[in-house]
């Protein structure tokens, strides 16, 4: 039971949580422009961020941000669809010359410029291929306050440990609502501790390098060893190659780091009924819906276990374990063409899998539990 | 024969290319200068100038087409070191790409120096025109001269504020001249002038580098201007965006037996978003749980303004209204807006005011005249209102939130209080 006496309760948005927790983990700039639905993020990044830089444009913040991450820094920015479409070659880049970052993609109505004010669920199949080559790059979708909290802090501790850039997926009905909370049940937020390339070492440095799989980091602004970044195709040096062993060798660890570190940022709630055929699997926004419905069908005497995987990008084979484990599976998402589903299955979804979709509104807990009902 | 920039002295260019002697004469410049190598980040792109980056021995930057000139501005923004020097390179295909990147780095006048290779046409990609293509010179995308006139770089990126522009013949000794702008504080742009040889000098023959600078009608020239490089001013900041978000206890009761879906709505700039926050507020210190979130046109100040609020003894999970419990209309665009809603309604109250005709709905109707206030007071007005016909806050923790705010004097509050008064 809460201890009342030690409740903090007051009303915030998650904007205001995630730019936190994103300057606790050790974000230290923010690159910023406006577009709706993300214009409270970039307000708050310009208060709490020791350096905030107003860019003129989605291909300029992109660009700054690997410059500032070239020379140390750990930037974030937030955008939606139409701002973070123009943002992809660049986050390719920064992919390729391992530089980390957090980007905060607000979902809002597409296609286009769609609807700004409207929520939706329609980038993950977009998230999911955005690197030329079909390269894996980390997404972490929030499904509550409290999620805003600690998977903004979990994505910037990604984007160091990994070199790489991160997508935060929130929607508009996320960073634009206020609730009522209790900041006491915030946990702590460690900063991210970033590692470097010992500079008393006397052998050459390379860039990308790679004793294990995450070269280490040295920025362009120390004068100890030479730094060389490349956004083509390079070898373990950083300089540009077509297509040699040790380059294609380099691009393959790429993929790895990302596979085979998954581990490391992993994260899904699994609330297991036991006894349970049916499995309702949601995530970001729907899972709040989803945990209604269940909480319902619960108080019906109905079983019904829940899923709500948070790392989307690249899935992790327990999705697929829990989801066979069950007779039917109930799949909801914000939009109409189940995106979560096609990553995992493609085009046969298994036939046991039924999917809840909306477009241009939110899904209510009855339409799920109708669905598990049917 | 290897200098302290440069590991090796076969350069990878075509014979006669221009690019060969503005590297060698950058890093001679920037031996001049006294630079340790690693003190020095050249930021290159795609082009044949960014084949350059193996034969350096500073830090080397390899990014996208046109992009070099903003890749460089961020590495400019996160070094706080004045001893650094930061060169970018960019060809004059990579300049037309990325002009915005050139003008924003100028306009702050970003401690970095741009030496563009203007050969005038895209040499890598195989000789088509570019932004900086003179008027009448043949590419393989203009084989009978270029129809139009290229941009005048530096006019542009002077007018954009950079503290030096200048354009030279990329011929003979220039490391002098690169080694006076690269000294340079604040943003310092030199376009040096050149024909690639396997395009420009075969698609125009006889045609001299002189013949070309001067039809084309960009004078070479020097332009300055005294500007203090940027520095980041971050204004005023904050070191913890939570430590002053009020942190309030239960202190007024609240009659609500079950979840509650609200609408409020209104016209815009009539306070809807004001009032709907009092009634959130109110029941944040009446000891249950909100969520509120606005809804209003793209053009935020004409058409309609809605809030949709929860009240919940319980933790709210799910946040959205499909058919509200209780909606509060106070104008006509609110009620156009919230039509369909209304008529959904099968349950619940309906407070509307008393200048509109209540849609056909199952809710309790209840009409009053809460524009007699005034347009602006009528979304507070009815919020008020709403205390008083349902009890699920208190008008009394209405004032209290008006009073921890400070807006007291800002509201009408006698005249609210006499009006809720005959109700």
């Amino acid at each position: 039971m809460q201890n009342i006496n030690k409740e903090k309760r007051t009303l915030v948005d998650a904007s205001r949580l995630i730019i936190e927790s994103m300057a606790r983990a050790g974000a230290d700039a923010f690159i910023g422009y406006p577009i709706t639905p993300a214009n409270l993020l970039y307000q708050y990044g310009s208060q709490r961020m020791p350096l905030m830089l107003a860019a003129p444009d989605e291909i300029t913040t992109l660009q700054w941000m690997a410059g500032l991450a070239a020379a140390g820094k750990v930037p974030i920015t937030a955008t939606s669809f139409p701002g973070y479409a123009l943002m992809i070659e660049s986050v390719n880049m920064a992919y390729m010359m391992e530089l980390p970052m957090v980007i905060i993609l607000v979902q809002r109505l597409g296609p286009a410029t769609g609807t700004a004010t409207c929520g939706a669920q329609g980038d993950l199949s977009l998230l999911r291929g955005n690197i030329s080559g079909g390269h894996p790059m980390p997404v972490f979708s929030t499904s509550s306050f409290a999620d805003c909290w600690t998977l903004s802090a979990k994505a910037v501790k990604t984007a160091v440990e990994l070199r790489t850039p991160v997508v935060l997926l929130t929607s508009k009905e996320e960073v634009m609502t206020t609730k009522s909370f209790d900041l006491a049940t915030l946990p702590e937020i460690e900063p991210v501790e970033r590692k470097y390339y010992d500079l008393k070492c006397d052998g050459k440095y390379k860039s990308y390098k790679a004793t294990g799989l995450v070269p280490d980091f040295l920025p362009v602004t120390q004068n100890k060893h030479q730094v060389r970044i490349n956004a083509s195709t390079h070898d373990k040096e950083g300089i540009l190659q077509h297509s040699n062993d040790e380059a294609m060798a380099n691009t393959q660890r790429l993929e790895d780091k990302i596979r085979h570190k998954l581990y490391d940022y992993i994260e899904y709630e699994y609330h297991e009924s036991k006894g349970a055929e049916k499995l309702v699997v949601s995530f970001g926004i729907t899972a709040a819906a989803a945990k209604d419905a269940i909480k319902k069908l619960e108080q019906q005497g109905k079983k019904v276990s829940l899923l709500i995987p948070k790392t989307l990008v690249p899935a992790p084979e327990v999705y697929i374990e829990i989801m066979e484990s069950y007779n039917t599976v109930v799949v909801v998402e914000e939009n109409i063409n189940n995106q979560f589903s096609d990553m995992l299955y493609g085009i046969r979804k298994p036939a046991n899998h039924r999917f809840v979709g909306s477009l241009g509104k939110m899904i209510t807990p009855q339409q799920i539990i109708e669905e598990v009902q049917a | 024969m290897t200098t302290a920039f440069l590991n090796t002295d076969a350069l990878p260019y075509c014979k006669g290319c221009g690019h060969d002697l503005i590297a060698r004469h950058t890093t001679k410049a920037l031996d001049k200068l006294n630079y340790d190598p690693l003190d020095v980040i050249m930021v290159t792109d795609i082009g044949c100038h960014g084949i350059i980056d193996k034969c350096l021995n500073t830090h080397t930057v390899h990014g996208l087409h046109g992009r070099s000139v903003a890749l460089g501005a961020g590495i400019s923004f996160g070094n706080m070191d004045p001893n650094k020097k930061i060169v970018v390179f960019i060809g004059d295909g990579g300049t037309t790409i990325g002009l915005q990147h050139i003008l924003e780095a100028a306009r702050l006048n970003l401690n970095m120096t741009v030496v563009v290779h203007n050969n005038y046409l895209y040499g890598m990609t195989g000789g088509q025109s570019s932004g900086l293509t003179p008027q009448g010179f043949n590419t393989t995308t203009s084989a009978e001269g270029n129809p139009f006139s290229g941009y005048d770089l530096c006019a542009l990126t002077h007018a954009a504020g950079a503290a030096y522009t200048g354009r030279i013949m990329g011929i003979g000794d220039i490391s002098d001249k690169l080694a006076e702008v690269f000294a340079l504080k604040g943003f310092s742009l030199i376009e040096v002038l050149e024909i690639c040889p396997s395009y420009g000098v075969k698609l125009n023959p006889r045609r001299k580098l002189q013949e070309i600078v001067e039809k084309s009608g960009k004078p070479l020239g020097d332009w300055t201007q005294e500007r203090e490089p940027f520095e980041a001013h971050q204004g005023k900041k904050t070191d913890d965006l939570l430590s002053r978000l009020p942190i309030v206890k239960k202190a007024f009761n609240s009659y609500l037996k079950k979840p509650l879906s609200l609408v409020v709505s209104g016209s815009a700039g009539e306070g809807v978003q004001l009032a709907a926050g009092l009634i959130s507020k109110a029941a944040l210190i009446s000891g249950l749980h909100v969520t509120q979130k606005g809804s209003y046109p793209v053009t935020v100040g004409v058409g309609f303004s809605t809030a949709e609020i929860n009240l919940s003894n319980e933790h709210i999970r799910f946040h959205g209204i499909n058919v509200p419990d209780m909606a509060i209309i106070t104008s006509a665009d609110g009620l156009a807006h919230n039509r369909k809603k209304i008529e959904a309604m099968k349950e619940g109250m309906l407070i509307i005011d008393s200048s509109l005709t209540a849609p056909q709905t199952e809710a309790e109707v209840i009409q009053h005249d809460f524009r007699a206030l005034g347009a602006r007071n009528a979304a507070i007005f009815s919020v008020f209102f709403f205390a008083l016909k349902t009890g699920i806050i208190s008008t009394e923790a209405i004032f209290k939130v008006i009073e921890n705010e400070g807006k007291t004097e800002k509201l009408p509050l006698a005249k609210i209080k006499e009006a809720l008064s005959v109700i």
